[in-house]
């Protein structure tokens, strides 16, 4: 069954094939169907050949396919490991999900096929990132989920908002792709293959602990990009311009996600750079607090799910980067849950408000939307990080091994901490302005509950939110015993041994949880929603600026940059000799000869210097030679 | 032995040949003919590279007839597997630039003769083992690109024509010079008065002060064809007012008689001046890649903007073959080869626009994928290859450019590496200006999407650009042992050794390293 794990990628590669082409004489729903099976298809091929895991009968295996670039001794290799199994059955599975619930959102959308074609792209190149064996295959599907990531974004390209966001995701993620690159070089040079296994294992022996940090602070770099981390996180709120399945997928279950999937399965490189670990845990809780604060203040339902997203991936890349991998990968699947839960929740009011998407126009719509409001309930508090629902099982675990850790972790578990009660904070905000209240909406909208195909997924992801803590709790590692074989040459942080210690910071998250909630629920269950006026509401309403801080600090000077060489540098210096030297030869060219005319006269005027320059030169070597 | 080299060459001849003495009252056969005449070559290509041996690294199919044996002079092809996918592109270019001419109503004929003229002198430029021939397809190639540029161009044409011929002339004065002096070397050498076999040319041991001098004078003449930066400004004003075919033959095929010349000669002739030239040479290149690409952002007109990037493009050509690696130097073959498809497929497609709108200017555009969906999707296919997006053959070019020029020159791969998040910014952005948003001008409602003909156009470039992308290896399997052998010339020639990428690399020479 291993060798057939290609089928995983060419599967939903020959479902965007035939949808790019034929998508529009398929039509709809049938295209819709085509896509989902494709994926339903990859999901069922990961489950039979990723069962061996579990049992224990299965070992991480290598998949050589064909050789690629022979002249870097690169192949199209395949790793087949419990990291890359977990990955394949979030992204399969979850995204067979939202495939489904993309056939009712996307119902009556002019260019329906290739929509679905999109997602397939997306899907096929994303299971590249996660299944590729070398650094060279992972970049492949490292950039190609930035190119269904553009197209996804900017589907609805005649709205010019929709067409910049997606401009900029692409252009800032290959910014961040940059560091990425450039660390394949060091490893090129440093091991002479690209090749995982060699890499990992060859690592201590072949890396300084110079090389070793300039590498994975690049890998960081390259993660800040695709993740949407502190400083590169700016593409992510404007990506929410996508069709909302596209943000449930893209943009919160799986892609963003992708960084951190790198470190952990870098792993190996990390361990041999502590500063950059720093460096890495540092980013990510700071990220994870920076989003929060802003997602406190946001009025558009997409986009205080989006920097939800960009401060729990925080949490993530804070896990992997104290090389807590487990920790972090936990999160990562429960996260995957119950944030495309948030998203087609989301995507579910606004399909029944008719586009809507301010929440000062909502609220009330529990008793409209049943389905939609009891799945989201339980969406807020697995986010929340409420016992026993998932986000408390898994984001706990990453506080805990930062206490473990201590020293400097001690002051980042701290930052965490102070970040969950945050997030308990705007998401009881989210939920009350949404779903509870009085109603605010428009007299001529008309709410209504989802059809099925968009529910069906909602119950499915809000179970999958509810228990899927029980894959690892502290009295039962079966998370962290699964992913055992692919980080054997790694030392995991694990929170601290003794329960008692464990629950006790449990229960300390947990109340700050809960106080959070109160808070939230006390302000936002009102009658009238309160103002929100004042200085701090106003500065993180604009996420501080920052867009228009990039804009002024390195957009507007780099076009000044590159219009000051086409103009002055080109133009004028370069064309300006050129064309006064085209005129001292023409001159000389009528002097020599006055009966040709054009550019014949030139081209004799300069070849005779030429020939005269020949002659010289021959002449002095004749001498010598 | 069947001389098919001589016979990839004359072909196209015999084809403008045909088309000239085609009768006047039958304009309707200038095209079909034209294009019969192209395609004959491309079934030459074909046997050529199914008869090409896998694994040689030396010339094959060599074709030699003395003209002056004591002036060393004569007909003398070889191919190898650096100039085996330079006869390919240009084989497979013809054809498609031909075919995307149809809206050429003046003198047809002297434009289809000047095409296939081109071709023929192109193909030369890349199959001549004797120097003196190799100069005067050189300069064959100026003559039908000039008429081209200056008769059926557009706008500035007249300045931009002769600005290219200068500027070119300028370096081919030089290039005489120094073929003629090596001539007069090897000859000297093997006890002839001359001598301008390119293999006799090989054996010669020069002076490293000559090679400099050498080196610099064909150095000047390729770096004016590539173009580097500050001899580039030849090309925009060319590119921009050329008609589509002249651009994406000048753009396809012209630009790498300057990176195969230094490959050719340059690094195989005067190594030692190589060795010493080479960070130069790389930094030149890096200064192409970076300034482009910066240049190709704000052009208003779409065409200036390609040809803008196709400076930053024969950058890092330049820089791989300059980090004299086995890596950097097959990725410059593989990159001449993939910048000639994505660069010719835009500029065709660019025609196709200009044929419908007749302005080239971006924002007289705005919401094209609205009325032109085929047009705009095949378009951002272009764009995306041309940044180098994996899975299609500009990745692949510049993936092992970057790689194999770390080896030697770090900071410029790194530096250089920005050129792939500005390619992205010049694209995008432009595509955004062109193709999304509303229709914003009422000329542009009506337009027609591409037709057969057209789909018929492109449909062979995105087939190559995606199966290079995906399996480049038959190419690196035959352009491998051949940059070996220039690596090995190199090495031989000086006391220059390219790097091994792996843990024996961080020991150089000079560093002994722990023990």
């Amino acid at each position: 069954m291993t060798d057939l794990i290609w089928l995983l990628i060419a599967l939903p590669a020959l479902g965007a094939a035939v949808l790019v082409f034929f998508g529009r004489r398929i039509g709809e729903p049938a295209a819709g169907w085509l896509a989902t099976a494709t994926v339903a298809g990859s999901f069922a091929v990961a489950v039979a050949a990723g069962a061996g895991f579990v049992t224990g009968d299965l070992h991480p295996t290598t998949i050589d396919l064909f050789s690629w670039i022979p002249t870097l001794g690169v192949d199209a290799t395949l790793l087949w490991d419990p990291l890359a199994v977990t990955m394949t059955f979030v992204v399969t599975g979850v995204g067979a999900l939202i495939h489904l619930y993309a056939i009712g959102y996307m119902h009556g959308d002019p260019r329906f096929g290739r929509f679905f074609a999109y997602l397939n792209l997306f899907i096929a190149s994303m299971l590249t990132l996660v299944l590729a064996g070398n650094f060279a295959v992972m970049f492949v599907g490292w950039e190609l989920v930035g190119l269904s990531s553009y197209l996804l974004i900017s589907f609805w390209f005649e709205k010019p908002s929709a067409a910049a966001a997606g401009k900029k995701a692409f252009i800032v993620n290959r910014i961040g792709d940059w560091g990425f690159l450039v660390a394949l070089m060091i490893v090129f040079a440093a091991f002479g293959t690209l090749d995982f296994g060699t890499v990992f294992e060859s690592a201590p022996e072949v890396l300084s602990v110079g090389t070793a940090t300039a590498i994975t602070l690049l890998l960081l770099v390259g993660a800040t990009g695709k993740s949407a981390q502190l400083p590169l996180y700016v593409w992510l709120p404007d990506a929410m311009e996508g069709p909302t399945p596209v943000s449930a997928l893209i943009h919160a279950a799986t892609m963003v996600t992708a960084g951190v999937y790198m470190i952990a399965r870098t792993g190996a490189l990390f361990e041999l750079a502590p500063v950059s670990q720093a460096v890495v845990a540092t980013v990510g809780v700071l990220t994870a607090l920076f989003a929060a604060t802003i997602a406190i203040s946001q009025r558009d339902i997409k986009r205080v799910l989006a920097y939800s997203t960009i401060s729990q991936i925080g949490y993530m890349i804070f896990g992997v980067g104290m090389a807590a991998y487990t920790a972090g990968m936990f999160h990562l699947v429960t996260h995957a849950f119950f944030k495309a839960l948030l998203f087609l929740g989301a995507g579910s009011v606004i399909h029944a408000l008719g586009g809507e998407q301010d929440m000062r126009k909502m609220g009330g719509l529990r008793k409209v939307m049943p389905v939609t409001f009891w799945t989201m309930v339980i969406a807020w508090l697995a986010i929340s990080g409420v016992f026993p629902l998932a986000g408390f099982w898994s984001k706990d675990e990453i506080l805990g091994a930062a206490f473990a850790k201590g020293g400097l972790y001690t002051g980042l578990w701290a930052i965490g901490l102070f970040t969950a009660f945050l997030t308990a904070f705007y998401m009881t905000r989210w939920l009350a302005m949404t779903f509870l209240g009085q109603p605010r909406w428009s007299d001529d909208a008309h709410p209504h509950e989802s059809p099925w195909v968009m529910t069906g997924p909602l119950v499915v992801l809000a179970l999958a939110s509810t228990f899927a803590g029980a894959l690892n709790t502290p009295w039962r590692l079966a998370f962290e015993h699964f992913l055992e074989p692919s980080f054997e040459l790694v030392t995991q942080s694990l929170p601290p041994e003794n329960i008692g210690v464990v629950v006790a910071l449990a229960g300390l998250s947990l109340i700050l949880v809960l106080f959070g909630i109160a808070v939230a629920w006390r302000r936002y269950t009102t009658a009238e929603l309160p103002a929100e006026a004042g200085r701090f509401w106003y500065v993180t309403l604009h996420g501080y600026w920052i867009d228009e801080v990039y804009g002024r600090v390195f957009v507007l000077p780099g076009k000044a940059l590159s219009a000051w060489f086409a103009r002055v540098l080109d133009g004028t210096v370069i064309d300006g000799f050129v064309n006064g030297l085209g005129r001292t030869v023409r001159g000389f060219g009528a002097a020599m000869s006055t009966l040709q005319s054009g550019w014949v006269r030139s081209y004799a005027a300069v070849f005779g210097v030429g020939v005269l320059v020949l002659l010289v030169w021959t002449l002095v070597r004749g001498g010598v030679i | 032995m069947f001389p098919a080299l001589s016979v990839l060459i004359v072909l196209p001849v015999l084809g403008a040949i045909a088309v000239a003495v085609l009768p006047k009252r039958r304009p309707e056969l200038v095209f079909p003919v034209a294009l019969a005449a192209s395609i004959l070559p491309l079934g030459m290509v074909l046997w050529v590279l199914w008869n090409f041996q896998v694994g040689e690294a030396g010339f094959q199919m060599l074709e030699t007839a003395v003209w002056s044996e004591t002036l060393g002079i004569g007909w003398k092809l070889g191919i190898d597997g650096i100039s085996l996918f330079l006869v390919v592109l240009t084989a497979v270019l013809f054809p498609l630039a031909i075919a995307a001419s149809r809206s050429i109503e003046d003198r047809t004929k002297a434009y289809m003769v000047s095409m296939l003229v081109l071709e023929a002198g192109l193909l030369g430029v890349f199959l001549s083992l004797d120097l003196l021939v190799f100069f005067a397809f050189f300069e064959i190639v100026l003559v039908p690109m000039y008429l081209l540029i200056g008769i059926w161009g557009s706008g500035n044409r007249a300045y931009a024509a002769i600005k290219f011929v200068l500027y070119t002339a300028f370096g081919s004065a030089f290039l005489l010079a120094g073929i003629i002096a090596l001539g007069l070397i090897t000859g000297d050498r093997i006890g002839a008065t001359a001598s301008f076999d390119f293999r006799d040319m090989l054996g010669v041991g020069l002076p490293a002060s000559t090679q400099l001098w050498l080196f610099a004078a064909f150095g000047i003449a390729f770096a004016i064809k590539v173009p580097l930066f500050p001899l580039h400004t030849w090309l925009p004003d060319a590119h921009t007012e050329a008609p589509t075919a002249g651009s994406v033959v000048l753009a396809g095929v012209l630009l790498k008689m300057g990176t195969y010349g230094f490959l050719r000669f340059n690094l195989t002739l005067f190594p030692q001046a190589s060795v010493d030239l080479a960070e130069v040479m790389a930094v030149l290149g890096v200064i192409g890649i970076i300034y482009g690409a910066a240049v190709a952002i704000v052009q208003p007109d779409v065409k200036r903007l390609v040809a803008y990037s196709s400076i930053s493009h024969l950058g890092f050509i330049l820089l791989g073959t300059f980090a004299l690696t086995r890596q950097g130097i097959e990725g410059g073959v593989f990159q001449m080869v993939s910048h000639g498809l994505t660069t010719g497929a835009l500029f065709l497609l660019i025609g196709m626009l200009y044929d419908r709108r007749h302005t080239r200017r971006i924002d007289a555009y705005g919401g094209i994928a609205s009325v032109m969906p085929i047009y705009a999707g095949v378009f951002l296919f272009m764009a995306f290859a041309s940044a180098g997006l994996p899975s299609l053959s500009g990745f692949v070019g510049e993936f092992t450019i970057l790689l194999g020029s770390y080896l030697t020159l770090p900071g410029l791969a790194v530096v250089a590496g920005f050129g792939v998040i500005l390619a992205a910014i010049y694209l995008l952005w432009a595509y955004e200006r062109i193709f999304t948003g509303p229709v914003v001008h009422p000329e542009n409602e009506g337009l027609a999407d591409l037709g057969f003909r057209e789909i018929a156009i492109v449909a062979p470039l995105v087939v190559l650009i995606v199966a290079l992308g995906v399996y480049p290896k038959p190419m690196f399997d035959r352009i491998g042992p051949s940059v070996d052998a220039v690596i090995e010339r190199i090495e031989s020639g000086t006391g220059y050794v390219a790097p091994i990428p792996g843990p024996t690399l961080v020991v150089r020479a000079g560093e002994t390293g722990e023990d």
